[in-house]
């Protein structure tokens, strides 16, 4: 069935998942999950959802409380990220979580948009914790080979350095001038840390 | 009361000497005693997203460093503490989890046993000088400046790891700071807005939107500086300001102070020698030359 294209841009613009109507598989229509045209063509096949993704957040420290969400939009409303990026919208990730559309968001771009600010946790009337719960999913992701190569990169100076900054003799000179004690140029423990939880191994960045 | 372990952590460690100095002046000036703890590293923090485990374990080695020494911990990035307060409250919580830590801690002679107290050291300074006792170290009047507070998030939010410390939605312990020092502290609409340096690595015009709202925003209350406590907003609003009007075309110039330094120049130390403002992205020499707030300085 084609969506209306009325109905779809009043709906698009309050990010509510309901602009379609899908034979079969009920209000998923409206999922404009990456924003482009072909998504919104696409229908979503209820054979391709995995509706055990639910369980398996909520099986991971963190996830416990996604299904107290009834989707009232308070964490959208509130999210500044929400504000200045279109693609990043955290109950449309919950519901998306919910109905399990699984390779979706792992494969997304915008669950790596969460900064964290833990605004969306201190006013969901649910307490579904949605910082921690975006975690786990970015967990599971990583170790499907998502992690952004960025913080790829980052985990490896950690753990070659023990910090994600470069203390060299440099940054020493200058605290030499004002008396400051020099820093240890490595972190031998934190490597290992990083080496004894095989860190770099489970998401895939590990060197050869 | 126990010993302070002052936690730089990565980013103060590599960029923000401006900070950890007018941060060390302060406590000293307050008598807060800082023991350095050389085998701090990262807190966990950038491993958050890819795996709980390590995060957890590095945080937790941080945390048992300190133990081991008799420390609560200080940290001056709100990231940090934010990682540092989470596991050791989460720890404290999951016997199971924290025994899984432990095996791997004990290779290293460690032990996390969820003793050590941490605090931000502004949570530090509210606590434990408190602004009214504070006033009595005041010595330079910088009531002629307009501060816009930024409080970030981490430094109260999520609510249940600080203990009541400050308000998750309506904090006022860096108001309350900036008052003492008989600055005006101002209101502002965007105030508790995120600065977005969570996502820099992953995507940069985000963050930048943020930037310029809250720019935007301190700019139209008629704010002469932004105080702030996290060495990644001062990444943010101080070293990408220039970006930011570059990308905007609109000009700001709003120098950024972390709030020690605030609480230094009141105090009368040295702006550049103690305090090192010179080292801050934007330059604030014009505007406290203005205020008069170099002249017990030695500026040359």
């Amino acid at each position: 069935m084609i969506i209306d294209q009325r109905i779809r841009k009043k709906y698009a613009r309050i990010k509510l998942p309901l602009s379609g109507r899908l034979e079969g598989v009920g209000y998923l229509g409206g999922m404009d999950i990456s924003n482009s045209e072909k998504a919104q063509e696409r229908p979503v096949d209820a054979n391709d959802l995995a509706p055990d993704f639910v369980e398996e957040i909520a099986s991971h420290k963190g996830g416990e409380n996604i299904r107290l969400c009834f989707t009232c939009g308070t964490c959208s409303a509130i999210c500044p990220m929400a504000e200045v990026d279109e693609r990043y919208d955290p109950r449309r990730i919950i519901r998306m979580a919910v109905l399990g559309m699984r390779e979706e968001v792992l494969s997304s771009d915008f669950i790596w948009l969460c900064s964290d600010c833990y605004s969306c946790h201190e006013h969901c009337p649910q307490n579904v914790k949605i910082n921690a719960l975006i975690t786990v999913i970015k967990n599971i992701a990583a170790k499907e080979g998502h992690l952004p190569s960025s913080l790829k990169e980052g985990i490896k100076i950690i753990k070659k350095q023990g910090r994600m900054t470069e203390i060299s003799e440099f940054e020493n000179r200058q605290r030499a001038k004002y008396d400051l004690e020099d820093l240890t140029e490595t972190v031998p423990g934190v490597s290992e840390v990083i080496e004894k939880c095989k860190t770099l191994e489970k998401v895939g960045g590990e060197d050869k | 009361m126990n010993k302070q372990a002052l936690f730089l952590g990565c980013t103060v460690s590599g960029r923000a000497l401006n900070y950890e100095m007018s941060s060390r002046k302060v406590a000293e000036k307050c008598g807060i005693e800082l023991v350095d703890i050389a085998d701090f590293g990262c807190c966990g923090y950038p491993v958050a997203n890819a795996d709980h485990d390590t995060y957890v374990t590095m945080a937790a080695r941080n945390l048992a460093l300190a133990e081991k020494e008799g420390c609560d911990v200080v940290a001056l990035c709100s990231a940090c503490l934010g990682s540092l307060a989470k596991v050791r409250k989460s720890l404290n919580e999951d016997t199971e989890e924290k025994d899984k830590v432990n095996k791997i801690l004990a290779d290293q002679g460690l032990e996390f046993k969820g003793t050590a107290r941490v605090r931000h050291f502004m949570h530090v300074i509210y606590e434990d000088v408190g602004p009214e006792r504070l006033k009595e170290l005041f010595t330079v009047d910088v009531s002629s400046l307009k501060v816009a507070p930024h409080y970030g998030c981490h430094y109260m939010k999520p609510h249940e790891i600080f203990e009541g410390l400050d308000d998750p939605v309506a904090p006022h312990t860096l108001d309350d700071l900036i008052s003492a020092t008989g600055a005006e502290a101002v209101d502002y609409a965007y105030k508790l807005r995120c600065c977005g340096g969570g996502v820099l690595a992953v995507d940069e015009n985000a963050p930048i939107n943020l930037v310029h709202h809250k720019l935007k925003d301190v700019k139209a209350v008629g704010a002469d500086i932004i105080a702030l406590v996290c060495p990644f907003c001062a990444v943010m609003y101080d070293e990408y300001q220039s970006t930011v009007e570059d990308k905007k075309e609109e000009e700001f110039g709003i120098p950024v102070l972390y709030l020690p330094q605030l609480l230094g120049l009141a105090m009368g130390f040295d702006w550049k020698k103690d305090l090192l403002i010179n080292k801050n992205a934007v330059k604030a020499k014009k505007l406290l030359q203005e205020k008069g707030l170099l002249d017990q300085g030695g500026d040359q």
